[in-house]
């Protein structure tokens, strides 16, 4: 086309200095720092306010310090590997734009909490998934398997269709105070991967994983404080998933 | 999160009431003179503040409580907590401004 350099197109994006504080963990130690021991770092990169705090953390593992270490693999909000702690809430990084963080002041970056840091702001995540696969999540049925798909009326598949969203990135998990405070709970993640499966009319283990949930590290353990509702990055709405799974434990009713 | 910090606080701190006043009243079988003595002490200005911040604690509790046992029942309620947590303080700030005037007037004024 024939755009001309000096003529701004229209709209065009502001660049924008921003500074990230990122709290760093090295378990080997650093030239100032013991192993394992946890410090703040400054970094300034050019971005755009539409860039992602992905992107920001991206100029700054490419251009200035190598050995800064996160997770991502898609960058585009579904594979659910890079949520971190981000101005103190849970969210994905790939999701969270500058603009919407006030850039003129430092962006604080942590590791989610509650789970152990092994480097930077990637942490062990075996705890979260081991809560998960104690729920079962996959299809239990009886008899003999049908030769075509199991069908579902579309009333029966909006029953859990909130829950079938989540892409397992624990932000909701990491962001519980009960978790916090208590690695025996299973969490918000677990009881929604139970809930997906609980509430689908061609699943016949529903009890088994309320049995489970039904514990004392179960689904009790909840205090509706609705931080993970706040924090997942789905949209799902955890803490009524939660409830339907306390109320199929009173009621009796699935 | 955060009525969920003013739940436990407060829950705390009532239970620490509770546990006093268990003690203060049962003085009375020790020494019916002992028991006296400690209560007078309540009359002083001190002790005062601490019945308004009591009062504040079971208040803010009571209806919270309240707030919770609402969203563990309805999806409506569940939906808008945060809207309750606005009815919980505006109800706790109504209360609080109906009581505190007279029972200050009580504590400092000796009406």
């Amino acid at each position: 086309m024939t755009a001309v350099a000096e003529s701004p197109a229209v709209g065009e994006v502001t660049a924008l200095t921003v500074t990230l504080k990122i709290l760093r963990t090295n378990p080997e130690g650093t030239a100032d720092h013991a192993a394992g021991e946890s410090y703040w770092e400054e970094f300034q990169v050019e971005a755009h306010a539409t860039d992602r705090v992905l992107d920001a953390l991206h100029k700054v593992k490419w251009d200035q310090d190598g050995s800064l270490s996160f997770r991502r693999s898609c960058a585009h909000g579904v594979c659910g590997s890079d949520a971190m702690r981000i101005n103190g809430r849970n969210r994905l990084a790939c999701k969270t734009l500058l603009k919407d963080l006030n850039p003129a002041r430092p962006i604080t970056v942590e590791p989610i909490k509650g789970l152990p840091v092994e480097k930077d702001l990637i942490v062990d995540m075996e705890p979260f998934f081991a809560s998960y696969r104690e729920i079962m999540p996959f299809l239990m049925t009886t008899g003999t398997a049908p030769e075509r798909e199991r069908l579902q009326s579309p009333e029966d598949r909006a029953r859990f269709d909130d829950t079938t969203k989540c892409i397992m990135c624990a932000a909701c998990t990491t962001s519980c105070p009960v978790f916090w405070t208590d690695g025996q709970y299973f969490g918000p993640q677990a009881i929604v991967g139970a809930h997906r499966f609980i509430f689908d009319s061609r699943d016949e283990g529903q009890w088994d994983r309320l049995e489970i949930l039904n514990d004392k590290a179960g689904v009790w353990k909840c205090r509706t404080a609705f931080n993970c509702t706040e924090a997942c990055p789905r949209g799902i709405e955890v803490t009524k998933a939660i409830s339907e799974v306390k109320k199929a434990l009173t009621s009796g009713d699935v | 999160m955060w009525m969920w910090v003013v739940h436990r606080v407060t829950g705390v701190a009532i239970f620490f009431f509770l546990l006093v006043h268990v003690l203060d009243t049962a003085l009375v079988r020790v020494s019916p003179e002992a028991y006296n003595e400690v209560i007078g002490s309540y009359k002083t200005p001190l002790y005062g503040l601490v019945e308004a911040g009591l009062v504040a604690a079971i208040l803010l509790h009571a209806f919270n409580g309240l707030r919770i046992i609402a969203v563990d029942h309805s999806t409506w309620a569940l939906r808008h907590q945060k809207q309750l947590v606005w009815a919980v303080w505006i109800i706790f700030a109504v209360l609080m401004a109906g009581f505190l005037p007279r029972h200050l007037m009580h504590v400092f004024g000796g009406a």
